[in-house]
């Protein structure tokens, strides 16, 4: 197979934006609006993107609801909300411009729901100290999906008025998957894929790529992440020379629907618990009350009768053990799944409709009632649902500079947005804080693509050869007729990363996992897909699994390295934060074939954003050296302070 | 470890037969398929379950599985709905399931169409135009002003609408000139902005949209899975709007009460002109999405279009009493306008001759 026998559309951008969720979207706006010719590649049909989940809202400091809220307090609740690990300058930036991101939607078209004096209304979220949620009812993310699907046709209606084509300056490909980023010498040549609808490839020339490409839940057996997240924009940022960091951290949600398999992966709200459900395993025991773990004793019930009372009467009860934080009730489903108490789709059960009389349950729990009726026609009032721990969102992903959202290691000229970079959250994200990321760094990413491209002497050439080894790749599965069917593969590729890289790790079997996937490479490598090339879902899966396959390595082998728990990572065996891992960034690199793995210092905070917490809950995440460090800061601020008339704001801010 | 369970608890699994259509735009045919089923699963469960045992290439769309994204739009058994929200538990156990593409595009390969249609209406409506005298941030209304808009606003795009309206379902030929449900509750969408700058948007939706050729039977509203009240909150209104009456709740129903004649016409579903219905069926017919074609070389060329493989029913009409009218008063109707009052075998666009839609502008230069 050679490329003289091989079709390949050819096309020529400035910048070429990999993934058309909020925040590909959001970029292409911005490289548009900055003169540049720009291409959206979607995996999908344009507008189905996976930002549609997003229910909550979009976190921004606006102070609609609170005036009290500001960015400094934004700010704070994010690098809480991911322990401290996050990278505070693009925890910053997104505090700070946020709200501008938001008003800027309303001038697309967006309508978010209202205040009673008419701004944008905000609601509560967990974790934020404010209400700070725009939101649009349970829909804010296809609001935000639709409003800049809507804002990039009206950029195309003003280039056909000028150009006199809609595609004069700004394209959408949809449907169109990038398997292979080019490069000339270290800097961003072009991206190779393929139209799914016919199999026919496509060439791009550009100098400038950015990557929205969202996550990698698609890697785990239960996943509330729809088909596209296989890591693409992760895998094919590491094979371009770029880097990953905090790729141990995942979301996961303790109570994701395991069965039936048509709500597998929906979540379950916690407020089920809350009023009154028990978790039970396959013998009908109430589990929790053995999994309460020392420090907690003194909170919760220790007897099924005491309880129970807690419901009615919490002031002089202590609460039952299903609302122990989250991630002890995902160790205890854990342990008793793996114990062999588990229901046969591997979860437990989660009783409500014992407890309460039906009305009761369809009063509290409306939507909840309503969407498994529909979709699954599972009635909580009647059965008790069978629940596990669910992939949501990974916090890990391309390193990037925190201001132009470029990618480190040794690429120039790819850049990343979203869900595919990692640093804004740190070891956990804060619901409502990743629309409201996609915007901001969106725009970041797509500004800063643009300014790259105007600054290039020459124009990066693709090589030849480059594409003719793109082709050979991508049609390699088709040609194969002895290996396994992709399906299979993928099965078992989420079966080792659930079981063994879930929401509890232990070092044996993140170890077991390393080995499971190595087997797995062997057989990635060899897989075969039947059919041809035209709308073939299965070879598709099958040139996504070398994706899935890197990325989860990277994940498995961070998850081994960091021996402590913090955020979206917890080690059965090293249960507790260690101020020291907290200075520490792990880094996955490509060598050839094989993933590396580096420690990196975290970047130092500023002393002023450092003053916006006090001591004792810096004294939680920071070792004694940098807590030494802190009270001499505080002690000359405080000196200068008192000096200086000036530092009076400054000052104010702080004690807020 | 291990693969993933497929047994229900406690309920063995059991062999269903699904007819799904597999080819492309080249030609194809209903394929028989066995097929294991569990409790609780929905037709998308099944097609995956199939690309992961007997059709691995079976081409279908889907995203989020959740009713969300609007992607798995296909026919079920004749109706179009989301795989992803049809429970299996809605059929027979012994019933046989067809699973077909959207019939109003062009099929791409199986279950995947060429929704392109939609994109290029989408993409000739007229944007948000943000009001020039207010800076970002400044943008004030109230929420019971904005929530008329917000209704449109939950269109997930499945097209569902769009595949189910009469005007092009069957009719090729009218998709040049008639944009459809999604895009006339777009502007709608636009027209209730409290903030919108334009002034046209009923205009725009009348001369550019084709929003004259809807003749409210209200399929697409039926069809809509957001549960959009896409007739009687969007095209209604804007029909009324065309009319160039404020939209006004009493008007409306004033209008409903005043039949025809008392109100000022210029929609086209006027009955003024008895001649433009052309029902040729002898017997009568019922309102159906069945599909076919009045014109008998239509009819040849739809026979010879290799597309579908299904037979193409004759000719229908609504069924008329002893006197040779509908057998109902729209009063009495469970819809708020009759089933196609012209018949379902009359095409688009009408003979000239039988035209009693002015064009405005037309219409001026008359006077």
């Amino acid at each position: 197979m050679t490329t003289t026998t091989t079709r390949i559309e050819r096309h020529h951008y400035d910048v070429v934006v990999i993934g058309a969720g909020g925040a590909g979207l959001r970029a292409a706006i911005e490289a548009r609006l900055a003169g540049k010719k720009t291409a959206i590649i979607s995996k999908s049909l344009f507008g189905k993107a996976h930002t549609v989940m997003a229910e909550g809202g979009a976190a921004a400091a606006m102070g609609n609801v609170n005036s009290r809220d500001s960015w400094q307090v934004h700010f704070r609740d994010t690098m809480r909300g991911g322990k401290f690990l996050n990278n505070f300058r693009m925890a910053e930036l997104h505090a700070k411009e946020s709200p501008q991101r938001i008003w800027e939607l309303e001038t697309y078209g967006a309508l978010f729901d209202r205040t009673k004096d008419g701004k944008i209304s905000q609601r509560n979220f967990g974790g934020h100290e404010y209400p700070r949620l725009a939101h649009v009812g349970d829909r804010t993310g296809l609001e935000l999906i639709r409003t800049l699907q809507q804002k990039i046709v009206s950029l195309q209606q003003e280039d056909k008025r000028e150009h006199g084509s809609y595609d004069a300056r700004i394209r959408v490909f949809d449907e169109t998957t990038i398997t292979e980023l080019l490069l000339d010498g270290d800097r961003i040549a072009g991206a190779f894929g393929y139209y799914r609808e016919s199999g026919e490839f496509i060439l791009f020339e550009a100098p400038a790529v950015v990557l929205a490409t969202g996550g990698v839940g698609r890697s785990y057996k239960v996943t509330s992440n729809s088909w596209e997240y296989t890591g693409d924009g992760h895998a094919l940022a590491l094979r371009a020379g770029a880097t990953l960091i905090n790729m141990e951290f995942l979301q996961f949600h303790p109570t994701g629907m395991v069965w039936p398999p048509s709500v597998k992966g929906i979540l379950v709200t916690e407020s089920v618990r809350g009023d009154g459900g028990i978790l039970k395993n396959s013998e009908g025991k109430r589990f929790m009350f053995d999994y309460v773990p020392d420090v907690f004793r003194k909170q919760y019930a220790e007897t099924p009768e005491e309880a129970d009372r807690w419901y009615t009467d919490p002031d002089n009860n202590r609460r039952p053990p299903e609302l122990l934080p989250r991630d002890e009730v995902a160790r205890a489903i854990n342990s008793e799944v793996k114990a062999g108490r588990g229901t046969p789709a591997g979860g437990v059960y989660l009783d409500i409709a014992s407890r309460l009389p039906a009305e009761e349950i369809r009063r509290r729990l409306p939507s909840m009632h309503h969407q498994f009726k529909g979709l699954a026609d599972v009635d909580i009032t009647k059965e008790a649902m069978e629940v596990g721990p669910t992939c949501h969102y990974v916090m890990g992903g391309i390193e990037v500079d925190p201001d132009s959202g470029a990618a480190y290691g040794s690429v120039r000229g790819l850049f990343a947005a979203g869900e595919v970079s990692g640093g804004m959250h740190g070891s956990n994200r804060l619901g409502g804080n990743s629309l409201s990321d996609l915007l901001v760094f969106g725009k970041r990413a797509g500004g800063h693509a643009a300014t790259y491209v105007d600054q290039l002497t020459g124009r990066p050439r693709v090589a030849v050869t480059a594409v003719e080894t793109a082709v050979e790749t991508a049609l390699a599965p088709l040609h194969r007729d002895t290996g396994e069917n992709p399906y299979t593969l993928q099965q078992d590729l989420q079966a080792v990363m659930g079981d063994l890289v879930g929401i509890i790790r232990r070092e044996a079997e993140l170890e077991d996992a390393l080995v499971r996937l190595a087997e797995l490479r062997e057989r990635v490598a060899k897989v075969s897909a039947a059919g041809g090339r035209k709308y073939n879902p299965g070879w598709h899966l099958a040139l996504d699994l070398r994706n899935m396959l890197v990325v989860s390595e990277c994940t498995a082998k961070a998850a081994l390295e960091r021996r402590e728990s913090r955020g979206g990572h917890t080690r059965e065996d090293f249960p507790t934060m260690d101020p020291q891992w907290r200075r520490v960034n792990l880094v996955c690199s490509l060598a050839g074939d094989v993933v590396r793995l580096a420690r990196k210092p975290l970047p130092k905070m500023r002393p002023e954003l450092v003053g916006l917490f006090d001591r004792a809950e810096l004294a939680k995440y920071l070792t004694d050296e940098e807590l030494t460090e802190f009270d001499a800061l505080v002690a000359t601020d405080a000196a200068t302070g008192a000096a200086a008339d000036t530092a009076a704001d400054a000052d104010a801010e702080k004690e807020r | 470890m291990g693969t993933e369970t497929s047994g229900a608890p406690g309920k063995p699994a059991a062999k269903r037969q699904f007819r799904i259509w597999r080819g492309d735009a080249e030609g194809g045919d209903l394929q028989d398929y066995m097929v294991e089923v569990n409790e609780g699963e929905v037709v998308l469960d099944v097609i995956h379950r199939l690309q992961a045992t007997d059709a691995p290439d079976l081409a279908c769309r889907w995203n989020c599985k959740a009713g969300k994204c609007g992607s798995c739009s296909m026919e079920i058994n004749g109706m179009p709905k989301l795989g992803c929200m049809t429970r299996m538990s809605t059929f027979e156990e012994n019933e046989t399931i067809t699973v077909t593409p959207l019939r109003t595009f062009p099929v791409i390969r199986d279950l995947v169409t060429d929704v392109s249609f939609n994109y290029e209406k989408a993409r000739e409506t007229p944007a948000f135009a943000p009001p020039t005298d207010l800076a970002p941030g400044d943008y004030r209304m109230q929420q019971v002003d904005v929530e008329r808009s917000q209704e449109f606003r939950k269109c997930i795009e499945c097209f569902l609408c769009q595949t189910v309206c009469h005007v092009i379902r069957d009719h090729d030929e009218n998709k040049q000139a008639f944009s459809g449900p999604r895009y006339f509750i777009r502007a709608a969408e636009l027209d209730m902005h409290p903030l919108d700058a334009r002034t046209d948007r009923k205009d725009y939706a009348q001369t550019e949209q084709g929003l004259g050729f809807c003749n409210i039977t209200k399929c697409c509203t039926e069809v809509c899975p957001e549960h959009i009240k896409i007739t009687d909150n969007g095209i209604i209104p804007m029909k009324e709007r065309v009319v160039d009456r404020r939209y006004d709740p009493l008007v409306w129903l004033g209008s409903k009460i005043f039949r025809r004649g008392q109100v000022p016409q210029t929609s086209v579903t006027s009955e003024h002109s008895p001649g433009a219905v052309r029902s040729s069926a002898a017997g009568g017919g019922v309102h159906s999405h069945a599909g076919g074609s009045h014109d008998a070389q239509a009819e040849v060329q739809a026979q010879q279009g290799v597309n579908w493989h299904r037979e193409v029913p004759h000719p229908t009409a609504p069924a008329v009493d002893a006197s040779g009218k509908l057998p109902l008063t729209e009063l009495t109707f469970d819809r708020a306008a009759a089933p196609s009052p012209f018949g379902d075998d009359v095409t688009f666009p009408l003979p000239p001759e039988h035209l009693n839609f002015a064009h405005p502008t037309q219409d001026e230069r008359n006077h």
